[in-house]
């Protein structure tokens, strides 16, 4: 299998777990929370290659997972007992854990396999080369195996809590009346975010992980008519992103989370635009009925 | 050691520029970025420094120069693209801000971060320095660097001097500001020009990633020492540029490591300082200020206790055992204790042999809390029409907040009454 045909396919299930949890992200107007996460982990990925001395998966799905629910856990205490206002409370947070994780990193850079250039957008392309093998076979990158799983995960996650995510994203009201316990599920949420995050970490990087949970999310969000289309739509959109993403790239020559990116900005404006005019369209037709004599405007009919 | 204690020396001619621009820096950040945290809008310069990097990417691409005057442009037109696009996202789409937010942020960024790429591979000599902006990097500013950065943060601080209050009644009271003729929206616009260039400057101190600290850690610290817009200010101000020194102070000691992660710690510590240490508003005194209101309620609750007993004939002449205390009032043995021997302290019991007895002191205030614990119940039962065994707890609970001209109010609102809905006597003010 040809290098960029792994690329592609990496870079899709980065999208696909991004999708999902995404539009649980922007339903719950949780936008910027996620991308608080995602650059709050990098202390907990440093301290996880320090102490593990590897970059078995393992540790640093602890150290993330630990990290995203100590960034939500401690933009809550900020703001209810710190009376901190709710953005400034996460602007703090998350600020001052990503500069002690870039700290960390430039003060054992040797013993820590980032470097901050990955951290910001990932290496992707080096992912074909680290190949896991069993026994004597090669089974493909270490990424694709890794991601793969999370998405699964992510996938199962989604189907069968469906309802309670949606009750909780639409009516925390009702959720709570009925016995669904909105903290719970909320920092169940951070915890597969920060999974997710870590896990597309290498490919991405931190940063760009943010476009893909955000992006195909609301570019669905415009167009789709119920939770399940949401998620549908989400999905196709950062699978299109990944393939053109990685042809954009190349041919410039750049970073290929950059591309995918910016392809799924391509999409979400392509959206905005395309509802903008179905929806000057569908009025101007309105004002033409209107307008005509005797088509029935009033009661009198 | 010596290279510790050589930088406060201020003997090295670099270090004074670094010095001074982590300075002047600091300080335009800080004050600038009040403005934003006040508004709400803490994230918001989060986006915009994002939505920043491709500005100054593609000035570089097109001018191939770092010159900080080309930077600041590219990076002013790019955070007002930025500004336009979540307005736009925000008022003509169903997307919502954070959302809105989000999008630039990490799309700009995107293409930010794919322009960089683009010319790291161009392998241009004069890019090299583009990286820094993404951490900062204090020590590679050099003389021009500082002096235009200077004059663009003397400028905003003029600005915002000059038009001081009118920025103050557009943020805080728009619809005075309004009906007073300010042109709110020509403020506004100012305002974003001012956290727009502030970002702009503040990209060569702390970089692109943690620019939101810069904004937002101030004057989140400064919040919680002053109520007044220009205290607040000032401080942020100088919180920011304490913290530039002390990554100006890092870089000069360790040149490779980026600036811009030890400013966000550093400020961050003045943070946590502030939010715990300050008076008023700091966690430490609201706790002791909570602690002391307990121990308050405590007593008073144990003083009208007293008087109930007074009223059944017990503790009149005969002094009143802790245990008859308990039978009354369901309370802590601690509570008990520490109440009852903080009240001997303030001279409102007397003891003896481990009864207790009101002193006259303590007749007086038992007596005004009584008063007006059965006057709020006339209150409630009268005015808001509640049903007498509803307003015992919340009497329980005003009792202790009534000041001497509500209880005088309320005595004349409700007629001088002569007795509480439980059918008990009020003690008037004859009696004391």
């Amino acid at each position: 299998m040809s290098s960029a045909l792994w690329i592609i396919l990496i870079a899709s299930l980065v999208g696909i777990s991004c999708a999902l949890l995404g539009t649980l992200l922007v339903l719950k107007r949780m936008s910027m929370l996620g991308d608080a996460i995602s650059h709050s982990i990098l202390p907990g990925l440093a301290l996880a290659f320090l102490l593990s001395g590897s970059r078995s998966p393992l540790p640093m799905f602890l150290g993330a997972a630990s990290l995203g629910v100590f960034t939500a856990y401690i933009t809550d205490t900020l703001h209810r007992y710190g009376k901190l206002q709710e953005d400034a409370s996460i602007g703090v947070t998350f600020t001052w854990l990503f500069a002690v994780g870039v700290i960390l990193i430039s003060l054992f850079a040797g013993q820590v396999d980032l470097d901050q250039d990955c951290v910001l957008y990932g290496e992707i392309a080096f992912a074909p080369l680290d190949i896991l093998t069993w026994g004597e076979t090669n089974i493909g990158p270490r990424s694709f195996w890794i991601l793969l799983s999370v998405t699964l995960a992510n996938i199962l996650f989604v189907t069968l809590s469906f309802h309670r995510l949606a009750l909780t994203c639409f009516d925390k009201g009702l959720a709570r009346s009925v016995g669904v316990s909105t903290g719970f599920w909320h920092y169940i949420l951070m915890t597969f975010v920060s999974l997710t995050i870590v896990a597309s970490f290498e490919s991405v990087g931190a940063i760009l992980v943010v476009a893909m949970l955000v992006v195909p999310a609301n570019a669905a969000y415009l167009i789709a008519r119920s939770l399940s289309e949401m998620f549908l739509i989400a999905v196709g959109i950062s699978i299109l992103s990944s393939v053109g993403g990685y042809y954009l790239a190349e041919a410039f020559d750049a970073s290929i989370a950059a591309a995918i990116a910016l392809v799924a900005g391509g999409c979400l404006i392509f959206t905005v635009t395309a509802v903008k005019l179905i929806e000057s369209g569908r009025a101007r037709l309105r004002e033409g009925y209107d307008g005509q004599a005797g088509a029935p405007t009033s009661y009198e009919t | 050691m010596n290279e510790f204690l050589s930088f406060w020396t201020f003997s090295d001619p670099t270090v004074r520029w670094v010095v001074l621009g982590a300075l002047c820096l600091g300080f335009s950040a800080g004050l600038l970025g009040c403005f934003a945290f006040l508004r709400k809008q803490a994230l918001l310069g989060d986006a915009l420094a994002h939505a920043a990097l491709p500005g100054v990417t593609t000035a570089f691409l097109l001018t191939y120069s770092r010159s900080p005057f080309i930077i600041l442009t590219g990076a002013a037109v790019s955070c007002f693209l930025g500004i336009w696009s979540i307005e736009y996202l925000v008022r003509h789409t169903k997307i919502k801000e954070d959302s809105a937010l989000a999008i630039v942020l990490s799309l700009f960024f995107a293409l930010g971060i794919f322009q960089l790429t683009y010319i790291q591979k161009l392998g241009v000599a004069s890019q090299a320095g583009l990286d820094r902006l993404l951490f900062g990097q204090a020590a590679s500013l050099v003389r021009s660097d500082v002096i235009a950065l200077t004059w663009v943060s003397l400028a905003l601080m003029i600005c915002i001097g000059t038009f001081f209050y009118r920025f103050k009644l557009v943020c805080f009271d728009r619809q005075l500001a309004i009906s007073i003729g300010i042109r709110v929206k020509l403020y506004d616009a100012l305002l974003a020009v001012a956290l727009v260039l502030s970002i702009a400057i503040g990209l060569q101190l702390v970089g692109v990633v943690l620019m939101a600290a810069i904004l937002v850690t101030p004057a989140a610290a400064a919040r919680y020492w002053s109520n007044s817009l220009t205290k607040i200010l000032l401080l942020a101000g100088v919180f920011g540029a304490l913290s530039g020194i002390m990554g100006a102070y890092v870089s000069y000691l360790a040149p490779r490591m980026p600036t811009g992660p030890w400013i966000v710690v550093a400020v961050t510590a003045i943070f946590v300082a502030s939010l715990l240490f300050a008076p008023e508003r700091g966690v430490l005194s609201r706790v002791l200020k909570r602690a002391k209101l307990r121990v308050r309620i405590n007593e008073e609750n144990l003083l009208r206790t007293f008087y109930k007993l007074r009223e059944e004939g017990i503790g009149a002449e005969v002094f009143v055992e802790p245990r008859q205390i308990l039978e009354h009032r369901n309370m802590h043995i601690r509570d008990l204790e520490s109440g009852l021997s903080r009240l001997v302290q303030d001279k409102d019991l007397v003891s003896y042999a481990g009864k207790y007895r009101l002193t006259k002191t303590g007749l007086e205030r038992a007596t005004r809390l009584t008063r007006i614990h059965r006057l709020w119940e006339v209150y409630l039962s009268q005015k808001i029409q509640i049903s007498a065994d509803h307003v015992h707890e919340d009497a329980e609970e005003i009792e202790h907040i009534i000041t001497p001209e509500l209880e005088q109010r309320l005595l004349e609102e409700l007629n001088f009454p002569r007795e509480d809905p439980h059918g008990r006597a009020i003690p008037s003010l004859e009696e004391k």
